[in-house]
């Protein structure tokens, strides 16, 4: 039994790589990947795992105030492409990353610019919620104790209460913001991973399928609060799901094998697709 | 407008606060990897401090001083008798035959008590070493032949530098006047370092130079041999009931929680142990390899417990459910296809747990390991001591001849266990399967 | 005509039972080529045979060589004359005789009585051994008879062998339990009449250790001072100096190998410091008695101090050597175990890697961490041949970690190596002090390693 699970597990693996291989020529993307008013302007991005090419030549700009939604078949890169964007691939060994990535106008990649900074300003929400190990109240504070953004106990706990009435938290737990963050539900959990990002107070935020780890309520309230967090920031969230794309995004980025391979207005992609890949992603062909 | 300074405007607030704390920050972060880096390299430079003090105090041991005289065999006193009785012959009395050389190396010296310094020179040991020299060639008897002849400690570590010549007198081992008699003998060629095969091939003594590891690395081995004998397989068959066959209830819950608590138990409690179970109450012979064996194999078979549990742990259930799918037994299934499998595992534990028992020392000392044994023992129920015990009563002596061979019985012991890990992480490797 | 030599012999008629069996089997069936009748394998007919001949003769063996001299001993010292046990210790008595048959004692020494008794002693044992041989080769070839008989076809030899291997197993199996239990029974036993000599009151609470050696009981200061405060104090004034060492460069060094370090520094720094693990404890006595000890006394006089030749500070620095590996492997363990996800939530808000490490990783692997420490802990506090070496003897009650101070596994040593009587209070409060040391490590262990699975278990 074991065996036959594990030679599909080598074929597939072995039919990435080939295709991969044989499709190091990246492919043109379909649509216009620029904004008018730009927070995030990528050209070119390449990202190489060790030998192998995960992301080929993606161009796409990030707007103020908008939701960029990506999806894709599961493997297409769109989660590393996304980590990209604040240097969290940073911390695996062999990842190599080139082309030019520009948050207002500086480039990310910059020797002078620190990936601390940086990460204070393109915050991230993970697929698992991952609180820390301490009470809700230290989890929003961590990332501003850590910058040192503020000095007094009293800015800190309206910081912390804003952040959480940001996430829409704030009403479930202001009675208890002692208790460890690891006693809520998973989708609490989230939205107190997102209040904690907030809490720094990024510009933009991205999120890695935020909402695959939970039941369709959490989700609902998860994408409500999305669209709310679009008046102050820019996100970018990577996303299984369509219908979730279509509910949250202005605007929606289709990845297939490591290539962008067409962007557009969410409305658009979704009703009238131009390249025969996402159609056949869009109508549930493959995926 | 306040709430446009908490939602609106920060972004540029905090970014400014993030980049001027920077610096401060990345400070904190080296001086904390360099917190880790010292941390290692303390860890480290103990090790390498450890190993160095050993091999810097035990490297001379592997050599002895001789000091090389004219021995006359004078028949008058080996065998006056001219009879060549094999039983004459060994009761002779070769000091003689020494002190006659010493004499006539050294002419001048004729006060008594300055004749016994002469002949203290000399080592203990040195006649008996004539007399096999006379046993294997009666033909010397009559002779004077160039021997070399084993130094005394005091004059070795003189040699070796080990002490001072320099120093003042007082504060010296060795007077002036032997000081010069050594000189004088070494500006003449007949002082000489040679491998020190004693000190592999004799039991312990109270003479530093005639002292040597045999008899510790015979009992060592005879416990060793026990303990792997009493202690892999019941090890592996205990291993194999917990791991495959044994019910989930309260009394293997105990078994569990005994095995892992007995690998914490402090080794002088197994000593104890030894002593008012197995010598009080089943009268095992104390001082013997087979009552050290009884206590090691207590003390390891929770570490080859353990690490058998985990080979067996590591034997996909596909390979048990194949076996006991064309109608084998439960039990054969074990012994033909798990057991096999799960072998390198068993004995890499096993060989870890044998390099502990090696380097045990103190429950030994509670079963008598600790008395003082000129033979090297021969057989299980000999009077022995082992190596580790033999490093403790040596590191005891005040000779500093002493601290010299007892760094060098560390090693030994050392290389052995080296040897044994080695082996072990080998094995590992060796046969290391994914399944 | 050694009891080894019967044992040979033993094992030998288990392989010919094996033999016979076999063949037994085989013509019970009705010659190889009617096999298939057999309930199971001929091998295993062979076993049943031998496992009948060698478990019984085995377990007569067993018992009679353990139990042997103790009988005979007593109907030797029962036949004596009430004059010759009158006015010695029923101990001495025998060891006397066994002395003197054994020609260890000059028989001058004796008494006629006392020489006679050891004459029969030597004839009794003599007897017993030959109706040992007789008695173990008799029951052996009852068993192959009884097997011989019982095979036949329909035997279910296989069933029965395994049933009695599994057995077997099941015994090796509780020999955990009956190490335990003969443990505490060995240090209960003792502690027992040494606390009905000396009260507990004296032993916990007294400050004055001085367990006299009395050379005869009714001399003057036989029973000596059991107050073992000034031990406890030392134990963990040693245990805490290797704690302050251990601990941090543990701890630091486990952070760094796990955290920060490049593959190749870790994949030589790690086995380098494990070397430190595998490094036997006499080889550490050795290290702080002839180094370390005499480079704190050297440094200690340079800056005017006064220290002890042998002094808790040396003895706690190596032993804190000897832990640093064990804090650090278990730390890394723990460390290790602390999810990716951590580490990712906390790099995403901005943190650096010491913030993170400090911040998140620490406190989340804190129980983990503390556990390990606790094991640590047992470990310094059982551990005896560096303590015995460079410790010292001196019952000093002291905070001064530059004095000599002596702990409890030390007492222990000194108080049972050499000469023992089994009756004075001074060997019984050995069993005691074991029995206090055993108890508490247990505490600790237990406490530990239940930290340590609930942490797991939270990560898993």
């Amino acid at each position: 039994m074991s065996t036959t699970v594990e030679e599909m597990q080598q074929r597939s693996n072995a039919m990435t790589a080939a295709e991969l291989a044989g499709g190091t020529e990246s492919r043109a993307t379909v649509g216009d990947v620029t904004v008018a008013d730009p927070r995030m302007v990528c050209r070119d991005v390449d990202v190489w795992y060790g030998a192998k090419q995960a992301i080929k030549r993606v161009s796409l700009d990030i707007g103020k105030n908008e939701v960029v939604a990506m999806i894709g078949p599961s493997g297409c890169g769109k989660s590393t492409f996304l980590r990209c964007l604040n240097r969290m691939n940073d911390t695996i060994a062999d990842c190599r990353v080139t082309g030019s990535i520009q948050l207002d106008g500086r480039d990310i990649y910059d020797r002078t610019l620190d990936p601390v900074s940086l990460r204070a300003q393109v915050g991230m929400v993970f697929q698992k919620p991952n609180p820390f190990p301490k009470s809700i109240y230290e989890n929003v504070a961590y990332g501003p104790r850590i910058h040192g953004l503020t000095n007094r106990r009293a800015e800190l706990d309206e910081l912390v209460s804003t952040s959480l009435q940001k996430a829409g938290l704030w009403n479930e737990v202001k009675d208890r913001l002692e208790q460890p963050g690891t006693s809520l539900s998973g989708g609490q959990q989230q939205r107190l991973c997102i209040a904690r990002t907030i809490a720094v107070s990024p510009e933009v935020i991205l999120m890695d399928e935020p909402c695959s780890a939970l039941d369709p309520i959490a989700t609902a309230i998860i994408e409500e609060l999305i669209d709310e967090l679009r008046v102050s920031y820019s996100i970018a969230i990577v996303t299984h799901s369509m219908q979730q794309a279509a509910r949250v995004s202005q605007r929606t980025a289709y990845f297939h094998l490591g290539d962008l391979i067409e962007v557009g207005e969410t409305n658009q992609i979704f009703t009238n697709p131009r390249h025969k890949l996402t159609e056949d992603y869009i109508t549930g062909r493959f995926g | 407008m306040n709430k446009s300074s908490t939602a609106g405007a920060p972004p540029r607030r905090t970014i400014e606060i993030v980049n001027a704390s920077l610096k401060r920050r990345y400070a904190r972060e080296r001086r904390f990897r360099a917190l880790g880096l010292t941390a290692v390299v303390l860890g480290v430079f103990f090790v390498v401090l450890l190993f160095a003090d050993i091999i810097g105090k035990g490297h001379t041991a592997f050599q002895q001083t001789y000091v090389r005289l004219p021995v006359t065999f004078d028949a008058a006193v080996i065998d006056p008798s001219g009879t060549g009785d094999p039983e004459v012959l060994r009761q002779a009395n070769y000091g003689a035959l020494i002190r006659a050389a010493l004499r006539e190396a050294f002419p001048e010296v004729t006060e008594r008590r300055e004749i016994r310094a002469l002949g203290a020179m000399i080592s203990v040991g040195a006649p008996s070493h004539l007399r096999d020299q006379v046993l294997a060639d009666r033909g010397l008897i009559g002779t004077t032949q160039e021997v070399w002849l084993l130094a005394d400690d005091d004059i070795d570590m003189l040699v070796k530098g080990h002490i001072d010549r320099k120093l003042p007198e007082s504060e010296r081992r060795v007077n002036d006047q032997t000081l010069g008699w050594v000189e004088r003998l070494e500006s003449e060629g007949r002082v000489a370092k040679r491998f020190n095969t004693i000190f592999f091939t004799h039991g312990t003594s109270r003479e530093p130079e005639l002292a040597g590891i045999a008899g510790a690395l015979a009992g060592s081995f005879y416990t060793l041999l026990l303990t792997l004998l009493f202690s892999f397989p019941i090890g592996v068959g205990a291993a194999l009931y917990l791991e495959e066959f044994a019910p989930k209830n309260r009394w293997t819950d105990l078994i569990e929680v005994n095995i892992n608590n007995l690998a914490a138990v402090p080794s002088i409690v197994f000593g104890l142990l030894g002593l008012a179970v197995f010598i009080g109450i089943f009268g095992v012979p104390r001082s013997t390899p087979l009552v050290a064996a009884l206590v090691l194999t207590l003390m390891t078979l929770p570490t080859i417990i353990i690490a058998s549990r985990a080979a067996l742990k590591s034997v996909p259930p596909s390979i048990r459910e194949a076996a006991l799918g064309v109608g084998a037994s439960p039990l054969q299934t074990q012994l033909h296809h798990v057991l096999p499998l799960a072998m390198p595992g068993m004995l890499t534990g096993s060989i870890i747990g044998m390099a502990q028992a090696l380097g045990e020392t103190a429950p030994l000392l509670m079963i008598g390991m600790i008395a003082f044994i000129v033979d090297i023992p021969s057989g299980f129920t000999s009077p022995s001591t082992v190596l580790p015990v033999q490093i403790f009563l040596w590191a005891d002596s005040p000779e500093r001849a002493f601290v010299e061979r007892t760094s060098a019985a560390i090693m030994v012991l050392l290389a052995f266990l080296i040897l044994m890990n080695l082996s072990a992480v080998l094995l590992r490797r060796r046969f290391e399967r994914r399944w | 005509m050694h009891s080894s030599t019967l044992l040979v012999i033993l094992l030998g008629l288990m392989g010919l039972a094996y033999h016979f069996g076999r063949r037994r089997a085989i013509t019970t069936a009705g010659g190889v080529a009617r096999i298939n009748t057999l309930h199971s394998l001929p091998g295993y007919y062979g076993f049943y045979a031998a496992l009948w001949a060698g478990i019984p003769a085995f377990l007569i063996l067993g018992l009679w060589t353990g139990f042997q001299n103790e009988i005979l001993m007593a109907i030797v010292t029962a036949e004596l004359s009430p004059e010759a046990v009158a006015g010695t210790a029923p101990g001495l008595l025998v060891s006397s005789i066994k002395n003197l048959a054994a020609g260890v004692m000059a028989s001058g020494g004796a008494t006629a009585e006392l020489q006679t008794a050891a004459e029969r002693y030597v004839r009794l044992q003599q007897i017993a051994q030959w109706s040992l041989w007789v008695a173990v080769l008799s029951v052996a070839l009852a068993g192959m008879a009884f097997a011989w008989i019982k095979t036949s076809p329909e035997l279910r030899a296989r069933n029965r062998v395994e049933r009695i291997v599994m057995v077997i197993l099941v015994i090796f199996s509780s020999i955990a339990i009956l190490t335990t239990l003969g443990i505490l029974l060995s240090v209960i036993f003792e502690s027992v009449r040494f606390f009905q000599a000396i009260s507990p009151l004296e032993f916990f609470f007294g400050t004055l250790w001085s367990p006299q050696t009395a050379l005869r009981a009714d001399q003057v200061g036989a029973s000596g001072a059991f107050g073992a405060v000034p031990l406890f104090t030392g134990t963990l004034m040693v245990s805490a100096i290797a704690m302050l060492v251990a601990v941090p460069i543990g701890l630091m060094s486990a952070i760094y190998l796990s955290e920060y370090a490049p593959r190749r520094v870790r994949a030589y720094a790690k086995p380098t410091l494990e070397v430190l693990a595998g490094v036997p404890t006499v080889v550490y006595g050795f290290f702080a008695a002839l180094t370390v000890a005499p480079m704190i006394r050297e440094l200690g006089m340079s800056m005017g101090l006064n220290v002890a030749s042998e002094s808790a500070l040396a003895a706690g620095l190596v032993m804190g050597i000897m832990i640093i590996p064990f804090v650090s492997s278990l730390s890394e363990d723990v460390i290790n175990a602390v999810p990716q996800a951590m580490r990712d939530g906390s790099y995403a808000l901005g943190a650096t890697q010491s913030e993170t490490i400090r911040r998140v990783i620490i406190p989340a692997a804190l129980p983990g961490i503390i556990g390990g420490i606790l094991l640590a802990v047992s470990r310094a506090i059982g551990e005896t041949m560096i303590v015995v070496m460079a410790a010292g003897l001196a019952a000093n009650l002291t905070a001064n970690p530059l004095d000599s101070v002596t702990t409890v596994t030390v007492q222990i040593v000194t108080l049972l190596v050499g000469d023992q009587e089994f009756d004075s209070p001074k060997t019984m409060a050995a069993f005691a002090l074991g029995l206090t040391l055993f108890l508490v490590t247990l505490a600790l262990n237990v406490v530990a390693l239940r930290i340590v699975r609930k942490y797991r278990e939270q990560y898993e």
